[in-house]
Protein backbone atom coordinates (compact mmCIF):
# COMPACT_ATOMS: atom_id res chain seq x y z
CA UNK A 1 0.00 0.00 0.00
CA UNK A 2 2.81 2.48 1.15
CA UNK A 3 4.98 1.43 -1.96
CA UNK A 4 1.64 1.89 -3.90
CA UNK A 5 1.16 5.49 -2.61
CA UNK A 6 4.63 6.28 -2.96
CA UNK A 7 4.50 5.33 -6.94
CA UNK A 8 1.53 7.42 -7.36
CA UNK A 9 3.17 10.49 -5.28
CA UNK A 10 6.63 10.36 -7.33
CA UNK A 11 4.67 9.95 -10.44
CA UNK A 12 2.86 13.60 -9.51
CA UNK A 13 5.84 15.18 -8.28
CA UNK A 14 7.49 14.22 -11.62
CA UNK A 15 4.67 16.52 -12.98
CA UNK A 16 5.16 19.01 -10.81
CA UNK A 17 8.53 19.32 -11.51
CA UNK A 18 7.21 19.95 -15.17
CA UNK A 19 5.35 22.55 -14.46
CA UNK A 20 7.69 24.24 -12.13
CA UNK A 21 10.25 23.82 -15.26
CA UNK A 22 8.01 25.65 -17.83
CA UNK A 23 8.02 28.45 -15.83
CA UNK A 24 11.79 28.23 -15.45
CA UNK A 25 12.02 28.27 -18.89
CA UNK A 26 9.06 30.85 -19.81
CA UNK A 27 9.05 33.28 -16.83
CA UNK A 28 9.18 36.59 -18.12
CA UNK A 29 11.13 38.11 -15.16
CA UNK A 30 13.97 37.28 -13.36
CA UNK A 31 12.09 36.45 -10.20
CA UNK A 32 9.69 34.18 -12.06
CA UNK A 33 12.91 32.09 -12.61
CA UNK A 34 14.19 32.42 -9.65
CA UNK A 35 10.66 31.23 -8.11
CA UNK A 36 10.46 28.61 -10.36
CA UNK A 37 14.10 27.47 -9.06
CA UNK A 38 12.70 27.46 -5.35
CA UNK A 39 9.95 25.41 -6.55
CA UNK A 40 11.86 22.90 -7.98
CA UNK A 41 14.40 22.44 -5.12
CA UNK A 42 11.56 21.95 -2.96
CA UNK A 43 10.20 19.04 -5.35
CA UNK A 44 13.83 17.72 -5.72
CA UNK A 45 13.56 17.15 -1.98
CA UNK A 46 10.13 15.92 -1.87
CA UNK A 47 11.36 13.37 -5.22
CA UNK A 48 14.71 12.24 -2.08
CA UNK A 49 12.37 11.77 0.59
CA UNK A 50 9.87 9.70 -1.60
CA UNK A 51 12.70 7.89 -2.80
CA UNK A 52 14.07 7.02 1.31
CA UNK A 53 10.71 5.58 2.02
CA UNK A 54 10.69 3.54 -1.22
CA UNK A 55 13.92 1.93 -0.18
CA UNK A 56 12.84 1.86 3.45
CA UNK A 57 16.58 3.93 4.20
CA UNK A 58 17.38 7.07 6.13
CA UNK A 59 20.56 7.52 4.08
CA UNK A 60 18.71 9.86 1.82
CA UNK A 61 17.95 12.74 4.92
CA UNK A 62 20.83 14.15 4.52
CA UNK A 63 20.79 14.64 0.62
CA UNK A 64 17.36 16.56 1.26
CA UNK A 65 18.44 18.36 4.44
CA UNK A 66 21.66 19.59 2.03
CA UNK A 67 18.96 20.28 -0.96
CA UNK A 68 16.72 22.62 1.67
CA UNK A 69 19.99 24.87 2.70
CA UNK A 70 21.64 25.01 -0.97
CA UNK A 71 18.17 25.88 -2.82
CA UNK A 72 17.57 28.66 0.29
CA UNK A 73 20.88 30.07 -0.01
CA UNK A 74 20.86 30.22 -3.23
CA UNK A 75 17.32 31.89 -3.80
CA UNK A 76 18.49 34.58 -1.21
CA UNK A 77 21.62 35.29 -2.88
CA UNK A 78 19.98 35.81 -6.51
CA UNK A 79 17.15 38.37 -4.69
CA UNK A 80 20.16 40.07 -2.78
CA UNK A 81 21.92 40.42 -6.59
CA UNK A 82 18.78 41.81 -7.77
CA UNK A 83 18.28 44.06 -5.03
CA UNK A 84 21.84 45.70 -4.84
CA UNK A 85 23.51 44.61 -7.82
CA UNK A 86 26.13 42.17 -5.93
CA UNK A 87 25.78 39.63 -3.29
CA UNK A 88 28.36 40.11 -0.54
CA UNK A 89 28.77 44.17 0.29
CA UNK B 1 -2.71 -1.35 13.41
CA UNK B 2 -0.51 -2.66 11.20
CA UNK B 3 -3.33 -1.13 8.40
CA UNK B 4 -4.16 2.01 10.35
CA UNK B 5 -0.37 3.31 10.15
CA UNK B 6 -0.25 2.08 6.44
CA UNK B 7 -3.67 4.21 5.90
CA UNK B 8 -1.82 7.03 7.67
CA UNK B 9 1.57 6.59 5.69
CA UNK B 10 -0.04 6.39 2.70
CA UNK B 11 -2.55 9.06 2.94
CA UNK B 12 -0.16 11.89 4.29
CA UNK B 13 2.29 10.96 0.95
CA UNK B 14 -0.76 11.54 -1.02
CA UNK B 15 -1.70 14.98 -0.02
CA UNK B 16 1.58 15.74 0.20
CA UNK B 17 2.35 14.71 -3.47
CA UNK B 18 -1.21 16.55 -4.32
CA UNK B 19 -0.25 19.73 -2.61
CA UNK B 20 2.93 20.06 -4.08
CA UNK B 21 1.50 19.36 -7.61
CA UNK B 22 -1.03 22.23 -6.79
CA UNK B 23 1.89 24.81 -5.86
CA UNK B 24 3.24 23.91 -9.13
CA UNK B 25 0.24 24.16 -11.87
CA UNK B 26 -0.39 27.73 -10.10
CA UNK B 27 3.26 28.67 -10.61
CA UNK B 28 2.66 27.70 -14.22
CA UNK B 29 -0.97 29.11 -14.48
CA UNK B 30 -1.20 32.27 -12.49
CA UNK B 31 -0.97 35.35 -14.44
CA UNK B 32 1.86 37.71 -12.72
CA UNK B 33 4.07 37.49 -10.19
CA UNK B 34 2.76 38.84 -7.33
CA UNK B 35 -0.35 36.28 -7.68
CA UNK B 36 2.28 33.45 -8.60
CA UNK B 37 4.04 33.76 -5.08
CA UNK B 38 1.47 32.69 -3.35
CA UNK B 39 0.86 28.85 -5.28
CA UNK B 40 4.56 27.46 -4.21
CA UNK B 41 4.89 29.51 -1.01
CA UNK B 42 1.61 28.08 0.42
CA UNK B 43 0.79 25.54 -1.23
CA UNK B 44 4.01 23.35 -1.87
CA UNK B 45 4.87 23.92 1.67
CA UNK B 46 1.77 22.55 3.05
CA UNK B 47 3.01 19.26 0.89
CA UNK B 48 6.33 19.04 1.62
CA UNK B 49 5.41 18.98 5.44
CA UNK B 50 3.01 16.18 4.91
CA UNK B 51 5.78 14.41 2.93
CA UNK B 52 7.96 14.93 5.96
CA UNK B 53 5.14 14.18 8.39
CA UNK B 54 4.68 10.65 6.19
CA UNK B 55 8.35 10.13 6.19
CA UNK B 56 8.31 10.47 9.71
CA UNK B 57 5.54 8.28 10.34
CA UNK B 58 6.97 5.77 8.89
CA UNK B 59 10.07 5.60 10.15
CA UNK B 60 8.85 5.51 13.30
CA UNK B 61 6.06 3.16 13.30
CA UNK B 62 7.07 0.58 10.59
CA UNK B 63 10.74 0.65 10.59
CA UNK B 64 10.88 1.42 14.95
CA UNK B 65 13.36 3.92 14.08
CA UNK B 66 13.17 7.36 15.42
CA UNK B 67 15.10 9.57 12.84
CA UNK B 68 14.51 13.48 13.79
CA UNK B 69 16.34 14.61 10.70
CA UNK B 70 12.83 14.94 8.72
CA UNK B 71 11.76 17.04 11.56
CA UNK B 72 15.02 19.18 10.98
CA UNK B 73 14.00 19.69 7.13
CA UNK B 74 10.25 20.26 8.13
CA UNK B 75 11.75 23.06 10.59
CA UNK B 76 14.09 24.50 7.90
CA UNK B 77 11.88 24.98 5.33
CA UNK B 78 9.00 26.40 7.49
CA UNK B 79 10.88 29.24 9.01
CA UNK B 80 12.97 29.77 5.11
CA UNK B 81 10.09 29.75 2.92
CA UNK B 82 8.37 33.28 3.93
CA UNK B 83 11.53 34.52 3.43
CA UNK B 84 12.40 33.64 0.67
CA UNK B 85 8.70 34.84 -0.84
CA UNK B 86 9.20 38.24 1.14
CA UNK B 87 12.44 38.90 -0.73
CA UNK B 88 11.27 37.91 -3.97
CA UNK B 89 8.57 40.16 -3.69
CA UNK B 90 11.19 42.95 -2.54
CA UNK B 91 12.96 42.78 -5.21
CA UNK B 92 10.19 42.37 -7.71
CA UNK B 93 8.52 45.87 -6.53
CA UNK B 94 11.69 47.30 -6.66
CA UNK B 95 12.78 46.99 -10.04
CA UNK B 96 9.15 47.07 -11.38
CA UNK B 97 7.71 50.01 -9.86
CA UNK B 98 5.09 50.44 -12.51
CA UNK B 99 3.73 46.50 -12.67
CA UNK B 100 3.33 46.37 -8.51
CA UNK B 101 1.32 49.17 -7.49
CA UNK B 102 2.12 50.48 -4.10
CA UNK B 103 -0.80 51.59 -1.70
CA UNK B 104 -0.22 53.92 1.30
CA UNK B 105 1.80 52.23 4.14
CA UNK B 106 -0.49 54.67 6.50
CA UNK B 107 2.75 55.16 8.83
CA UNK B 108 3.84 58.18 8.45
CA UNK B 109 6.59 56.78 5.76
CA UNK B 110 7.18 55.14 2.73
CA UNK B 111 7.79 51.60 2.31
CA UNK B 112 11.75 50.52 3.52
CA UNK B 113 12.29 49.02 -0.19
CA UNK B 114 11.60 52.40 -1.59
CA UNK B 115 13.61 54.35 0.88
CA UNK B 116 16.88 55.94 -0.64
CA UNK B 117 19.74 53.96 0.25
CA UNK B 118 22.20 55.27 2.48
CA UNK B 119 25.19 57.52 1.67
CA UNK B 120 28.36 55.44 2.37
CA UNK B 121 29.37 55.27 5.51
CA UNK B 122 26.08 54.84 6.65
CA UNK B 123 23.00 57.05 8.05
CA UNK B 124 24.39 60.12 9.44
CA UNK B 125 23.93 60.00 12.96
CA UNK B 126 20.86 61.10 14.95
CA UNK B 127 18.83 60.62 11.55
CA UNK B 128 16.69 58.03 11.31
CA UNK B 129 16.98 56.52 7.75
CA UNK B 130 13.27 55.38 7.19
CA UNK B 131 11.69 58.99 7.79
CA UNK B 132 12.59 60.98 4.95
Amino acid sequence: MIATACFVAIITVSLAVALSVYRLARGPDLADRVLALDTLAINAIALIVLLGIWYGTGMYFEAAMLFAMVGFLSTVAFCKFRLRGNVIE
Amino acid sequence: MQLAVEILVSALILIGAFFLLVGSYGLAKLPDLMRRLHAPTKSTTLGIGALLLASLAYFMLVQGTLSLHELLITLFLFLTAPVTAFMLAKAFMLRNREEAPQRPTGAGRNWATMAPADPPGGPAPGEDPLRK
